[in-house]
């Protein structure tokens, strides 16, 4: 039932389309397999009449299951704009998006609910899922100690560091036991040191749980740590520029020259991307 | 930072060493302190102040403004309080016919104010027909409300209860209304991301996040309330039963000042209780939140 339902919404809430509707789901192309992503011709236009603007055009993107797809891009060009889509929190005006299996998210500023305390924010993640109370303590228990947070889950969001707040948000994720799950700059507010302890807990995670992983970045270094592939994005309309596989073996360090040479390689490219439009 | 184990690829064991994770509770703890010093703290202006107005009361009296059986002293005052408390068989009754009044007429207002703060949220019509009228009901003074309460009920109970949730009930809506809808877009959105819909959305993320306006709007709710119910008990004076507002104006009538002051400092105590009670709550609710700042 999870699987290979195309442009999925992984939450039926209140602002997730449905699914249903008539307009821009197409008949799905093929069946998609678990963790599968798959965006194809997708165009998102913002407004109407002259003050339409159109934040993707044309997008095709395909992310295997068990990738770990690197997103990066100048400001503005959309990539919010395209995980909002994946995630069914918006629909596309044209093209198809499809997920295989239900989306997890996971955002910049970690939005924990300030009333719960760690472990609860986590539970919460497993009630709406359905899993019944009594599972639901060693869950959560569980799923704090894989993000090291075990002697902190009755503290509230303020009682954590910006670090430890981005490892129950990544627990959170984690219990929403989703395949595919999309992160949204998760890293932009920490400090570096943080931010490289984060960059092996994500890789653990990912790793461990067999995820496919979709990770939005401003810092093309970061891109080229984490990513077995990354793509750029290219603004005005958004789009994707290139597609580069990262071959560099992990476990990789933000710091190796590896990474620092191709990240300089890439940088330079959306550079000239954004010469190219005269930005 | 650099040359730590991450080089040899030890990437599961570098969080052990977080220098954050080591950090003890401190914040929450060290805002305490010791209980009796924060306590005396939170007095002692209380303390000064009284103290200031008690004599300045005194002093007025001392000038001869206005004789003794008008403007009576502190003393007297004090005497007549402590007559009324431990002696006069009536006050007792009287205050509980009131609390219970107010506590009526203050659930009546919460059941019917949240009720409608939050159809009100919820639904489009009704938020155009109705939300305007929710605060021109606020604003009306509800003394006004009386002469109608009265030819509909009668000297009764029920035209007291009327005027109350009249009173209050605007201000809970109000509150609870504001408080949902300035729910950050990013919590709803957190809501949908974890499958959380239509009424579980409310239940788990919007309500709670609404709490601290609701609570505001209580507060301010029971302020009315109160108000209301001592026009009220001035005005509509139910036959046979003795209350802390009819007590009031028997004692004008009667022309006891003494007894007049007292139960006019009942009443302020009273609401004052009330009051402290409701910040109590908003602030403890506040400093879990990591809001507190004072
Ligand atoms: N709801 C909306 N209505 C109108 N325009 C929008 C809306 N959401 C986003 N946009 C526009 O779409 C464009 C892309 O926004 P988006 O947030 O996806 O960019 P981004 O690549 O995530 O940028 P950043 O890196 O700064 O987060 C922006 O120009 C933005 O102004
Ligand atoms: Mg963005």
């Amino acid at each position: 039932m999870t699987l290979t339902i195309p442009f999925r919404p992984s939450a039926p809430g209140p602002t997730a389309p449905d699914p249903t509707a008539p307009g821009s789901t197409a008949p799905s192309p093929a069946t998609l397999a678990r963790g599968e992503v798959r965006l194809d011709g997708v165009t998102k236009v913002f407004g109407r009449g002259a003050s339409a603007t159109t934040v993707l055009a044309d997008v095709d993107l395909r992310v295997a299951p068990g990738e770990f797809l690197a997103v990066v891009g100048p400001s503005g060009c959309g990539k919010s704009t395209m995980l909002s889509l994946v995630a069914g929190l918006d629909r596309p005006t044209s093209g198809t998006v499809g997920t295989g299996g239900k989306t997890a998210f996971m955002f910049q500023d970690a939005t924990l609910l300030p009333w719960l305390t760690a472990a609860q924010n986590v539970a919460l993640a497993l009630r709406l899922r359905g899993v019944p109370r009594g599972e639901r303590g060693d869950l959560t228990r569980s799923l704090l100690e894989r993000v090291r947070l075990g002697s902190h889950a009755d503290r509230r969001p303020h009682e954590l560091s910006g670090g430890m707040r981005q490892r129950v948000a990544l627990a959170r994720v984690l219990a929403q036991d989703a395949p595919v799950v999309l992160m949204d700059e998760p890293l932009g507010a920490l400090d570096a040191m943080t931010r490289d302890r984060m960059h092996d807990e994500i890789e653990r995670v990912w790793a461990e749980a067999g995820l496919t992983v979709l990770f939005v970045t401003h810092n093309v270094r970061e891109a080229v740590r984490l990513g077995d592939r990354v793509v750029l994005m290219g603004s005005s309309p958004g789009r994707i520029v290139t597609s580069r596989p990262i071959e560099l073996p992990r476990p990789r360090r933000l710091d190796s020259a590896g990474v620092a040479e191709l990240a300089a390689e890439l940088t330079a490219e959306l550079r000239e991307e954004g010469a190219r439009r005269g930005g | 930072m650099g040359d730590d184990a991450t080089a040899t690829g030890g990437t599961a064991d570098l969080a052990v060493v977080d220098p954050v994770a080591v950090d003890p509770a401190g914040t929450a703890r060290r805002s305490v302190g010791t209980p009796l010093r924060s306590v005396w703290r939170a007095t002692w202006p209380k303390l000064l102040a009284i103290t200031l107005f008690i004599t300045a009361w005194q002093l007025v009296v001392l000038t001869g403004w206005r004789p003794p059986y008008a403007l009576p002293g502190p003393p007297t005052v004090a005497r007549e309080l402590w007559d009324l408390v431990l002696v006069d068989p009536k006050f007792w009754p009287a205050l509980v016919t009131t609390l219970r009044r107010a506590a009526v007429g203050f659930l009546f207002a919460a059941t019917v104010g949240t009720v409608l703060g939050i159809a009100v949220a919820r639904s489009r019509v009704l938020r155009a027909g109705v939300g305007s009228l929710i605060t021109g009901l606020q604003t009306m003074p509800s003394i006004t409300w009386f002469p109608l309460a009265i030819l509909l009920f009668g000297i009764s109970e029920t035209a007291i209860t009327f005027v109350v949730v009249l009173g209050a009930a605007p201000s809970i809506a109000n509150g609870i209304l504001s408080g949902i809808d300035h729910v950050p877009p990013a919590f709803t959105r957190l809501g949908a991301v974890l499958g959380a819909g239509g009424w579980r959305l409310y239940r788990y993320v919007v309500l709670p996040a609404a709490l601290p306006s609701y609570v505001a709007g209580l507060n301010q709710g029971w302020a009315f309330a109160w108000r209301s119910l001592m026009a009220g008990e001035l005005l509509v004076i139910v036959a046979s039963r003795p209350s802390v507002g009819s007590r009031l104006s028997f004692s004008q009538e009667f022309g006891n000042a003494p007894q007049l002051i007292a139960y006019m400092l009942v009443i302020l105590v009273v609401g004052m209780l009330a009051d402290t009670a409701f910040t109590a709550s908003a602030r403890r609710m506040r400093s879990r939140r990591g809001l507190a700042s004072d």
